[in-house]
């Protein structure tokens, strides 16, 4: 009897760590939704998990980066470019500031066409100069962060894009069978990750070279070409995920999408996403943004001053990565 | 006053699912040394980290000196007088020579009110203390710039520093050339003289036999015995270290070489002047191509040259009558070469990936359904297949291999590179760091696609192995081929004739 109540206390306890953010999680959302129960209210519930959509997408882009011991920190700064040309490409053809004013109006496919395709350059670029540069991602995409920025301050004039089409915003509000378009737009997107990460010769290389990045060679993976995929891939998700912020906020600048990149690999590694290389997945990743997104609403519901706000997000991430990172710990 | 400097008793750790060490126990006298001997995962290096404090024991005691004393961290080990040499060397490579000796323990002076550092006194310390372990370079040299064993040596200066009455070497000799290993022999003498007890830990049957004066064997975690070394024999240390009797070292092999040249490389050589130059040879279809040369003669380089891992500027490639251009690894593969890198963990396995993963990375174009989704359960029938053929041990292909001990993480590589189906194997140290058991088995499984009508090349720094396995042997020195030996009439002179021919 005392054995079998030792070992299933041990199963708790390790069932707890294992599942430790999850958990915090659920304790601050119940803990607000008692407190204020216009948390649980359907409004917000949707606005949140728009929200999360974006940040997912953004996150998903990131994730292939940081599972090869690389990083994007250029990803706030490219969705804010892609948000401003989108928003740009938007505009009503009879508005008054309109940016291009004698363009036609482009269907919606071919904003989004246009927009990624631009932003896959940037994606190439930090691709080329991570592999066959060799310099190390964190400074190469620190680089581009600051030239996606400049170029986005150049080409706009620094001036605020206004007087969206109808139907371009549309995207954020409306549904299509009771769903929200942009939670189904995350939807496709995650299952297409999913599918990537998992049943795909370029998802296993992926893993691979985070690994062992040299094993990965010698056992034959061309790592430069699979690098230089996940980076155009990550820089296409930002455009996407700008593309999509323009039509929910209606409008952009560009402050737009600024520092999204931090919390996207925050939300990573919260997510499981390991910076040593190798780990991570499509449902970790989503865990990790739900945790981010989740806390700033519940903190913005109790009426805390959002100055105070950065101050918890801080201790979260460190409390979280430090939780999850004694599942892989060694125990000594 | 108890006769042993240090004694360990009844020591029992345990990793998650893995009980390390049951009971296992050692005793040092000073002025002796004490070789510690047991296949791979026996626990001699737990054991050893148990006694530098690197962990906590579950169980057991420690008495030095005839006192019983609570080990918490490497520093307590240091300040009480034990000292390790690591298998795996640590070093600072950035930072001098004297800097690494004095790491965490820099000597000082004052400087006003200041604390700082006294480099004079650190240089003059180091230079007294290298000369001490008979190694003459400079102190103020940047250890990276040193070679594998004067890093080595390095390290040893730095336990002797401490002044130390007990010194753990854990496998020191492993990337070691003869005349190094000899330097070394002469330190621990020395060290001996002052009434040091030495742990020595080696898998080289040789060694132990002329320097230690006892052996203690482990297996499976638990105490063997402790033999007085003089009138033991190898065949009884490796029957205790097994626990069965091992009739042959050697399989018996049944592969015929035929006139067939598979490979033939000439003129290779390096974009590096001091790398491999006009290396030229050739492989015969089934036959074991034995790859002899001390440590330096740039077998590895030479052999990973041709393999597209390192750039060569001359030297062409004829593979089965056609010129075949290499640039990177993944051409080879395509052609049907294979590359078992000589380090398993920097270059081989990814160990936080599955057995599953690693097994199938280099053959994923064979797993498609159509045309871009794999076939995971092909993938797990892989692992299947091989984890019976070559009785790997694991308990679910989803394992991460850095779990497997280095014989099984060894046959997932090779089971790799064999679900290409390639024509040319190239084994660089094959059983390297792999316990005597698995060694037979990897020895087997070459013989086998031998027979098959594969061709191999395997490098390998044990002289034994390469006598034993090859039908002809290639050897090296200084970056160039020196001569062929047939295998049925190779022995160590001549390989080591050959060998040493520039130095």
């Amino acid at each position: 009897m005392e054995d079998t109540k030792k070992i299933s206390g041990k199963k708790v306890k390790s069932w707890i760590t294992n599942n430790a953010i999850i958990i915090l999680m659920l304790v601050i959302v119940i803990a607000v939704g008692i407190m204020k129960p216009k948390f649980f209210g359907t409004s917000n519930l949707i606005n949140t998990l728009k929200n999360i959509s974006i940040r997912y997408i953004i996150a998903l882009g990131i994730s292939g980066c940081l599972i090869t011991t690389g990083n994007d920190l250029s990803a706030g700064r490219v969705a804010g470019f892609a948000a401003c040309l989108a928003a740009i490409l938007a505009q009503k053809a009879g508005y008054s500031g309109r940016f291009y004013p004698n363009m036609p109006e482009l269907p919606l496919l071919a904003i989004f066409a246009i927009v990624i395709a631009i932003c896959a350059i940037f994606g190439l670029v930090n691709g080329l100069v991570v592999s066959y540069l060799k310099v190390q991602p964190f400074i190469a995409t620190l680089g581009m962060q600051q030239i996606v920025y400049g170029i986005c301050l150049v080409y706009t004039g620094a001036n605020p894009i206004g007087g969206l089409r109808s139907d371009f915003t549309g995207i954020a509000t409306q549904n299509i069978l009771g769903i929200p378009v942009l939670i189904l737009i995350a939807v496709v997107v995650a299952i297409c990750f999913w599918f990537l990460y998992n049943k795909t010769r370029h998802g296993k290389y992926m893993y691979a070279i985070g690994g062992n990045e040299n094993a990965a060679e010698v056992a034959g993976v061309n790592v430069p070409k699979t690098k230089i995929k996940i980076y155009i891939l990550a820089s296409c998700m930002f455009g996407l995920a700008g593309v999509l912020l323009a039509a929910k906020s209606g409008g952009a600048s560009v402050q737009t999408a600024y520092g999204y990149e931090l919390d996207a690999i925050a939300a990573s590694t919260i997510g499981g996403v390991s910076t040593t290389g190798g780990v991570g997945t499509v449902p970790g990743v989503l865990v990790g943004v739900c945790v981010f997104e989740v806390l700033k609403v519940a903190l913005q519901f109790m009426g805390i001053d959002s100055s105070y706000t950065y101050l918890v997000q801080g201790l979260v991430i460190i409390l979280a990565v430090a939780m999850d990172i004694r599942k892989y710990l060694a125990k000594k | 006053m108890s006769e042993y400097r240090l004694e360990m008793k009844g020591v029992v750790k345990t990793f998650p699912g893995v009980k390390a060490l049951d009971h296992a126990q050692l005793q040092l006298k000073p002025g002796h040394v004490h070789a510690l001997m047991g296949e791979n995962g026996a626990g001699k290096s737990t054991l050893m980290k148990c006694m530098f404090g690197i962990y906590k024991m579950d169980e057991g005691e420690i008495y030095y000196e005839g006192e019983k004393v609570n080990i918490t961290d490497p520093l307590d080990a240091l300040n009480k007088g034990i000292a390790m040499v690591h298998q795996e060397l640590q070093p600072v490579p950035a930072r001098s020579v004297a800097e690494n000796i004095y790491l965490g323990r820099y000597p000082t002076k004052k400087f006003g009110p200041f604390t700082v550092v006294d480099h004079e006194k650190m240089y003059e310390d180091t230079a007294a203390l290298l000369k001490r372990v008979r190694m003459n370079f400079d102190p103020k040299q940047k250890l990276g710039e040193l070679s594998v064993s004067q890093m080595q040596s390095v390290e040893i200066a730095k336990a002797v520093s401490a002044n130390c009455k007990v010194l753990i070497l854990d496998e020191p000799t492993s990337s070691l050339t003869s005349n190094e290993v000899e330097a070394l022999f002469r330190i621990i003498d020395d060290l001996k003289k002052e009434g040091v007890s030495i742990v020595y830990i080696s898998h080289k049957m040789d060694e132990i036999l002329r320097i230690s004066d006892e052996v203690t064997i482990m297996r499976d975690g638990q105490y063997i015995g402790t033999w007085d070394c003089k009138g033991l024999t190898t065949d009884f240390i490796i029957t205790k270290m097994v626990g069965r009797e091992l009739t042959n070292l050697y399989p018996v092999r049944e592969n015929k070489p035929s006139d067939e040249v598979v490979l033939k490389v000439e003129n290779f050589t390096s974009i590096h002047p001091r790398s491999f130059r006009n290396c030229s040879f050739e492989l015969h279809k089934g036959e074991i191509l034995g790859v002899a040369g001390l440590v330096g003669a740039q077998r590895t380089e030479l052999m990973e040259g041709v393999f597209g891992i390192r750039a060569h500027t001359e030297g062409k490639i004829t593979y089965k009558g056609q010129e075949i251009q290499i640039h990177r690894p993944a051409d080879a593969i395509k052609k049907g070469v294979a590359l078992l890198t000589e380090d398993r963990r920097a270059t081989g396995i990814m160990g936080v990936l599955s057995v599953a993963d690693n097994i199938s990375i280099s053959s994923l174009d064979h797993y498609l359904k159509g045309g871009i989704m794999l076939d995971n359960k092909a993938i797990v029938d892989l692992v299947q297949e091989n984890k019976e053929k070559m009785a790997i041990k694991v308990p679910s292909p989803k394992t991460a291999i850095r779990s497997l001990s280095g014989g099984n993480q060894q046959k997932v590589l090779i089971a790799r590179w064999l679900a290409n189906n390639p024509d040319v194997l190239i084994l660089d140290e094959p059983t390297r760091g792999i316990d005597v058991g698995a060694k037979y088995e990897i020895y087997c499984i070459i013989a086998d696609l031998a027979k098959q009508g594969k061709s191999i090349i395997m490098i390998s720094s044990e002289m034994s192995e390469i006598i034993g396995m090859s039908d002809r042997v290639m050897v090296m020195c200084d970056g160039r081929v020196t001569g062929f030996i047939p295998g049925k009439e190779a022995t160590q002179e001549n390989i080591m004739a050959l060998a040493t021919q520039f130095n």
